[in-house]
């Protein structure tokens, strides 16, 4: 639902809307190549021992997650290049859109696609006859996951205008720790049956995540004041500009 | 049941196979802006009007009142300036695609989950003769290649038959010939599909509701697809007779023979309309050559009319040359919303990956198609829609079917998220 409401933020005519297509088009490549890999170390590996697939499994996951960022960097230069290009064509105007944007936008695409995947089979599961934690899982594996979802897509927009900053302004202990917490999203659920160590932690990360990508996007609390009591401007003017 | 195919699908075979290629609007009008001295300055204060301001086109004002040395410097601006235009209308062209090919698909894919009929095995087709109920693999393989080359051979006979009447100017053979091949996709399996439809849902409805809706829908897609109507009308019928062509493509192909099958298509797509001999490419040229349309029944044009005033220079026809620069789009042939349509309705119906598949498949092929849309503008002459997109598509199947379901399925067995 939240993702309907921020996919709304994006009108279908502008240019963004072709980047966010692109941007869940790496996340699936990156999803791809890892899967590869975990599927070649499960063939090596022996597949009977439980403890033997529990540790490929987190080898999958932390290669998984390493990966996803490599591909958000890669997206990043891409979209450097791209932009250069229609700098020197457009010699007269400014880029069209701008990198804020462009990292929302990234960060969207990661996050519908991460969230989509992760979500729809558990959802067209959740039709079907059946009943939920019937050989003794949780019963609130469907809240759980939608939470969590829910969770994974806030933290990838804010990842990724962090990330983007970052890679503008060279700050790379702020990329080291846009890594590291997505580690540690990853890592938190792990604990998944005892949902308060793994849902808790990845909201309190995800405030966090959220309040420091609106201090690097250029918010602060004066403008969140204005905005809130529609006495800002720069906002009311631009939404009277002729499209 | 195979002959009444056999007849019907004579034409839609032909008819749906002819279409799989993309074309801008763009190219005739921008040879229109190098001849004329007065046009490009007309044209440019029209078209621009959405994005430039009046400041930009008065120095081509001033310039188009001096002499000679002003025009090559109006061509270079006119030049520079239609290439910034071609990317940014680009971006535009591919949402205008976007929206049609993910109806088509959206079409497909819930009609196969929910309608049982489309995915039950109820004979082939009589392109298709050799069975793949065979235990060996290889059997089956060589079965699935054979189905391919016959299908394939099929296409290419009516596709060059359909060129050549064309050159020939047999126009009243090959409208009797569409507009038999659109009667068979309106009525007879419109009627089908909502035969089945109403199966599904366990809905009763009488003969004479049935007649007054399918005659209703029949008639006023007929006119629309091959006369006049609006634009928007006329869209969703070409998305809908797409749909049901691909819905058919679906249930009769045998699986293997349909991968082979769409992926000897993009290969003969490419060829045909790449190669200075391709059928397609001929099929193109001769149209641009006389000015013409291509069948509307064939093709799926985001924009309206571009018939309007091609290349004359006059006074009158020039604001009608900028309509077609204005509402020029881009068009897609029907063939390839049909085998994108196929591609996606396959992965939908065989996947033991559900839907993660099904979204891998879709998101590939949108993104072939922008590719392919990049090119356009890079290129501006017509361009085969399938390789890239089936390309990306097959491959994205088949690797997220056996690599990334399982590890899918584990991480979502486990509650881990990545």
């Amino acid at each position: 639902m939240v993702v309907c409401m921020l996919g709304c933020l994006l009108s279908p005519a502008s240019p963004s809307f072709f980047f966010l297509n692109s941007r869940g088009f790496f996340w699936l490549v990156s999803l791809l190549l890892s899967s590869l890999v975990w599927f070649i170390a499960v063939q090596i590996g022996g597949s009977n021992n439980a403890s033997v697939k529990k540790n490929l499994l987190i080898f999958g996951v932390v290669f998984s997650v390493l990966l996803q960022e490599v591909f958000r960097f890669a997206y990043y230069k891409l979209l450097k290049k791209a932009n250069k290009g229609l700098m020197t064509i457009s010699q007269e105007e400014t880029i069209p859109i701008s990198v804020r944007q462009l990292s929302y936008v990234s960060g969207l695409g990661f996050g519908i696609m991460s969230g989509v995947f992760s979500l729809v089979n558990i959802l067209t599961d959740s039709l079907g006859p059946g009943t939920v934690g019937i050989y003794g899982d949780s019963p609130q594996y469907f809240l759980s996951s939608a939470f969590m979802t829910l969770a994974i897509v806030l933290l990838h927009i804010f990842w990724g205008i962090v990330f983007f900053d970052a890679c503008e302004k060279k700050k790379w202990w702020a990329l080291a720790l846009v890594i590291l917490s997505h580690l540690l999203v990853s890592g938190l659920t792990f604990l998944n049956p005892q949902y308060e160590g793994s849902l808790v932690p990845s909201y309190i990360i995800m405030m966090l995540m959220g309040t420091w990508a609106f201090f690097t996007a250029g918010g602060s609390l004066r403008n969140l004041k204005l905005c809130l009591m529609c006495r800002d401007k720069d906002f009311l003017l631009a939404n009277q500009r002729p499209r | 049941m195979m002959i009444t195919f056999m007849n019907s699908s004579d034409s839609e075979e032909e008819a749906c196979n002819e279409r799989t290629s993309l074309i801008s609007v763009e190219s005739p009008p921008a040879a229109s802006y190098q001849d004329g001295l007065q046009a490009p300055e007309a044209a440019e204060t029209q078209t621009y009007r959405k994005r430039r301001t009046g400041g930009s086109c008065s120095p081509s004002d001033a310039d188009g009142s001096n002499s000679d040395s002003g025009i090559p410097v109006r061509d270079i601006a006119v030049d520079n300036k239609e290439e910034e235009l071609t990317l940014k209308y680009g971006a535009k062209h591919v949402i205008m695609l976007f929206v049609p090919v993910t109806l088509c698909m959206i079409v497909v894919v819930a009609t196969i989950k929910s309608v049982r009929f489309y995915t039950e095995k109820n004979g082939q087709l009589i392109y298709t003769p050799f069975s793949e109920d065979t235990p060996s693999v290889g059997q089956r393989l060589l079965n699935s290649v054979l189905n391919t080359i016959i299908m394939i051979s099929v296409i290419i006979v009516m596709t060059v038959f359909l060129v050549v009447l064309y050159k020939y100017r047999c126009y009243k053979f090959i409208h009797g010939w569409l507009i038999l091949s659109s009667l068979m996709l309106l009525f007879l399996f419109t009627y089908i599909y909502l035969g089945e439809v109403l199966k599904t849902y366990n809905v009763a409805m009488d003969y004479l509701t049935l007649f007054f809706v399918i005659w209703n829908f029949g008639a006023v897609g007929m006119i629309c697809i091959h006369w006049k109507g609006p634009l928007h009308l006329q869209q969703a019928y070409l998305i809908m007779i797409s749909a049901l062509m691909a819905l058919v493509f679906i249930k009769y192909l045998p699986e293997w023979s349909a991968w082979v099958i769409l992926g000897a298509i993009s290969i003969y797509d490419l060829i045909a309309v790449l190669c200075p001999r391709g059928p397609l490419r001929m099929l193109v040229e001769t149209a641009q050559e006389r000015n013409e349309p291509i069948f509307p029944a064939l093709i799926y044009s985001s924009a309206m009319v571009w018939t309007v005033g091609m290349a004359k220079q006059d006074a009158a026809s020039r604001v009608l040359t900028q309509q077609t620069w204005d509402s020029g789009g881009v068009k897609l042939g029907l063939g390839d919303f049909i085998f994108y349509s196929v591609l996606v309705g396959k992965a939908a119906a065989t996947a033991s990956g559900d839907w993660n598949t099904t979204l891998a498949c879709f998101v590939a092929i949108l993104i072939g198609l922008c590719l392919t849309l990049l090119l356009l503008a890079v290129f501006k002459k017509a361009l085969p829609a399938l390789p890239i997109s089936i390309t990306f598509g097959l491959v994205f199947y088949f690797s997220t079917d056996n690599l990334v379901r399982p590890f899918m399925d584990t991480l979502a067995s486990h509650q881990l998220y990545i």
